[in-house]
């Protein structure tokens, strides 16, 4: 992908660290990227994609909430805004990001602080995504500069919005490689009176999976469902008003009570930390190897999990979504076979990434639509090039 | 309102065209009696009418692949169907087009409650999926007011809404999968079972592109279990500003009804000459619906009703049973109907930031003056998605142009306080050409290549979403008026 790319300029060629350009505003992005002359690697806040060939463009400089409207649930704010002054403004009024977006920063080994933009470019959700939809689903709408440098808008800054195709949902999740985000405007949520968890010693994965799955298919209001083998714990999040909590939790336990033996974290601090280490994949975090991150149908998870012959597991997502720890250079998707679903590599070191992709190549019908879509949103092929395809 | 004129090669090229179809049609399939096409001549925006050159019935995904690839050999436009109820003219044909309706597909294919699924093809209608699976206490979340009738293919086509869209979601949110099949017949699969279909996010370029870049045969929609219970209240207020502060208040407070709709005062007193529901005649009324158990909507009513105390209610009525819910309920539900009997009437569907909701119905009314026509506000308040319904006159003349007027008028009026021109019923023929007061040309440009992608002939549901204007040279044809 990067032959025919002139030649760096001297000065990052002397220079060790790569150069980067931080535009100050949209139109300076524009032209960024209208003067860009080889590939541009597309960095938010810099803690979850890293070593893309090409010079940094990163929208740090395209910083701040641009309007808060509570009432309404909605928030806009420029990409490079970091996640924690979202988070610090939806707190001081009781409302929050309910996808939950995951910190990679432990697991990948990042520093820099997450960035609005690139947690939407990333389409990164949380536990709570099981219950409430992906970041893809709160994204309300977007601006972002094209590869021929021009702005461009779709969706805008209310919850039900059909006019036009959606180029929103389009923007959430391709990891900056049709588009470079600046500004994202997204629907947020009341923040629960309290939470709780509740903690079954299950025995596998299957019996795991159907804990789970019967506790989804339950009318309370489950928040969070996951699995850590490792512990032979299933967990139950319950949020709401603390009545509501009590008695939803009681009604889970009975429900559940043949499953396995249960307690209840009703402290909601404790409760919040098992659900940000298990968000945050916590136990892989100091352990060598690969890091996998799998979506498949729930009650394909056990099947599939067995097959992988991982060092260690993490479900979430009631089974359907399960980080696998391996040995370095080992492929998954090979050894995953045939399943509802889709692989991606999540942390390996630059050759395995090379040779396996972080993502997981698409049936040739629709690799020729992304090819397709590619060619007119990024003509020149320069927004991360190679990344997904 | 203009139409590309019929391509006279393509309406030269029937006989044979019908003789292919045969071919891979059932001849209960396949419509090419002028007066049996005429069935077909618009949907439930009856103002335009057009009858297609064919109509096609397919029973298969098979068929559709077939139809399409044929359709695409002969350069034949292709209008996909669903059960035609919708208010935009998403479905209104060209008279050199073909009419592909999925009525014949509503088979379930696949319940699957272990992982919260049920795999449908998409001529089945919007209730009766929730029918298939409400045995084991499961539902379709989406609910369009037209949810009888409406198929799910058109509820994909326009990304459909309904009245619980405030806590579950519109379609996009609740549609895990779709098979597709392209313009020149290829079936590919999106999504499926799992979260997160891989790649880009196509399946959510696809719900909402208003049938313009493929034919969904077939769907996997995420079901839920049935809350315990779920109540509504209703409450009356003298001023429309404060339901809309009532509104915004309970939000704020961090309770999530699972509906909050609004009706004003002509639409209230229409309802209550029509369905007796008993409803207060006060400028403005709110109906509110939570969902749970006993105890939990007695919580979230008491705290609703604490709010509502602070903005004086003229009156504040609680549902102590389903019979009594349904009440509160069958005004709402009637309103639609209700309007119908005075009238005939345009149904707009702009959405705005709560927070305009005073400006914006006080701004309405003055229209009204302005333009000498009534109007009446029946809408989801919470998410802001407003269903301004003009009376006008059908059998006046010049009282249709006057309406589409207004209508531009108050459409543009919600863009400008930051919203858009369609929350839940599409674009269609209806509000193309007010397009530019949202985008910019650039804007469109964009959108206009991912169809390029689709459908590079552009043969897919012609002339609608996009002005005419915008969309000329890619569709290199002449024009006329309807």
């Amino acid at each position: 992908m990067t032959g025919g790319v002139a030649p760096r300029a001297p000065q990052s060629i002397l220079t060790k660290k790569k150069m980067m350009m931080t535009p100050q505003s949209e139109a300076d992005l524009c032209d960024a990227v209208r003067q860009a002359e080889g590939p541009l690697a597309i960095r938010g806040g810099g803690t979850r994609l890293t070593g893309q060939a090409g010079e940094l463009l990163s929208v740090a400089g395209l910083s701040g909430i641009t309007l808060y409207d509570p009432g309404a649930l909605t928030m806009v704010a420029q990409a490079g805004t970091p996640l924690a002054e979202i988070e610090a403004a939806l707190a001081s009024e009781n409302q929050r990001l309910a996808f939950e977006p995951m910190d990679h920063r432990a697991l990948l080994s990042t520093v820099g602080a997450p960035s609005i933009g690139g947690i939407f470019a990333a389409n990164i959700s949380g536990p709570r995504r099981v219950q409430v939809g992906a970041a893809r689903d709160f994204l309300l709408g977007v601006r972002y500069v094209d590869g021929m440098g021009q702005a461009i808008k779709n969706g805008g800054r209310v919850m039900k919005n059909v006019t036009g195709y959606d180029l929103v949902k389009l923007m959430a999740g391709s990891w900056g490689t049709l588009g470079v985000l600046s500004e994202v405007s997204f629907k947020v949520l009341p923040r629960p009176e309290t939470e709780a968890t509740l903690r079954f010693a299950v025995d596998g994965a299957g019996s795991a999976v159907q804990l789970l799955s019967a506790a989804l298919g339950a009318p309370y209001e489950v928040s969070g469902a996951g699995y850590d083998p490792a512990q032979g714990a299933a967990l139950l999040r319950i949020e709401g008003f603390a009545d509501s909590v009590a008695y939803r939790a009681g009604k889970l336990s009975t429900l559940l009570a043949a499953a396995g033996a249960v307690d209840l974290v009703d402290d909601p601090a404790k409760s919040a930390l098992l659900w940000a280490a298990l968000r945050d994949v916590a136990p892989f975090r100091d352990a060598l190897g690969d890091v996998w991150r799998i979506s498949c149908k729930p009650s394909q998870a056990p099947e599939l999990t067995a097959r992988l012959e991982a060092e260690a597991l993490l479900f979430d997502w009631g089974g359907g979504l399960i980080w696998a720890l391996v040995p370095e250079g080992c492929d998954m998707r090979a050894r995953g076979g045939a399943y509802d679903g889709h692989a991606t590599l999540m942390r390996a070191a630059p050759e395995t990434r090379a040779r396996l992709g972080m993502f997981q190549p698409q049936p040739a019908p629709l690799a020729a639509i992304e090819a397709g879509l590619r060619a007119k949103f990024d003509p020149r092929g320069i927004f991360n090039p190679g990344l997904m395809g | 309102m203009q139409m590309p004129l019929p391509d006279a090669g393509v309406l030269a090229r029937k006989d044979r065209l019908v003789a292919r179809l045969s071919q891979v049609l059932p001849p209960v399939a396949l419509i090419d009696d002028p007066a049996e096409t005429r069935a077909y001549e618009c949907d439930a925006l009856t103002a335009y009418r057009c009858a297609p050159m064919l109509a096609v019935l397919p029973s298969s995904t098979q068929e559709v692949s077939d139809v399409l690839r044929i359709c695409h050999e002969e350069g034949v436009p292709v209008v996909p169907r669903g059960s035609g109820t919708s208010l935009a003219g998403g479905a209104l044909p060209t008279a050199d087009s073909v009419i592909l309706g999925v009525a014949r597909m509503n088979a379930v294919l696949e319940t699957d409650y272990d992982n919260r699924i049920i795999r449908v093809q998409t001529g089945r209608t919007n209730l009766s999926v929730t029918g298939a699976v409400e045995e084991e206490s499961f539902f379709y979340a989406p609910d369009p007011s037209s949810q009888l009738a409406c198929a799910i293919a058109g509820n994909i086509a326009m990304n459909s809404g309904g009245a619980h869209c405030l806590k579950y979601g519109v379609t996009t949110n609740n549609l895990m999968g779709v098979t597709l099949v392209q313009m020149d017949g290829t079936v590919i699969e999106l999504g499926g079972a799992h979260l997160d279909a891989g790649g880009l996010d196509l399946l959510g370029v696809i719900c909402g592109s208003e049938g313009q870049l493929g034919v969904v045969t077939e769907a996997t929609l995420r079901i839920l279990r049935k809350p315990e219970g779920a109540l509504p209240v209703l409450m009356g207020f003298d001023e429309s500003e404060v339901a809309g502060a009532c509104v915004s208040d309970i939000i704020k407070a961090g309770v999530l009804p699972v509906a909050i709709e609004f009706m004003d005062r002509p639409c209230i007193r229409a309802t209550e000459a029509f369905a007796h529901a008993g409803y207060p005649d006060c400028e403005a009324l709110l109906i509110i619906e939570v969902e749970g158990s006993d105890p939990e909507i007695a919580h979230q009513l008491s705290l609703i009703k604490e709010i509502a105390a602070r903005h004086h209610p003229v009156e504040l009525r609680e549902a102590a049973d389903e019979d009594e819910a349904g009440r509160i309920w069958l005004g709402r539900k009637s309103a639609f109907g209700a309007m119908g009997q005075i009238n005939d009437y345009m149904c707009l569907d702009g959405t705005i930031p709560v927070s305009s909701l005073p400006m914006v119905l006080r701004r309405i009314g003055e229209m009204s003056k302005e333009f000498g026509l009534d109007v009446g506000n029946v809408f989801h308040a919470g998410d802001g998605n407003m269903h301004p319904l003009i009376l006008f006159d059908a059998n006046k003349p010049g009282d249709l142009e006057i309406c589409e007027a207004f209508g531009a008028e108050i459409l543009k009026l919600c863009v400008e306080v930051g919203g858009c021109l369609t929350g839940e019923h599409g674009v269609g023929v209806e509000k193309r050409d007010l397009m530019l007061f949202q985008y910019d040309l650039v804007d469109l440009e964009a959108q206009l290549t991912v169809k390029d992608v689709f459908d590079p002939a552009w043969l897919l549901n012609p002339a609608k979403v996009f002005p005419l204007e915008v969309t000329e040279t890619r569709r290199a044809r002449p024009m006329a008026a309807a």
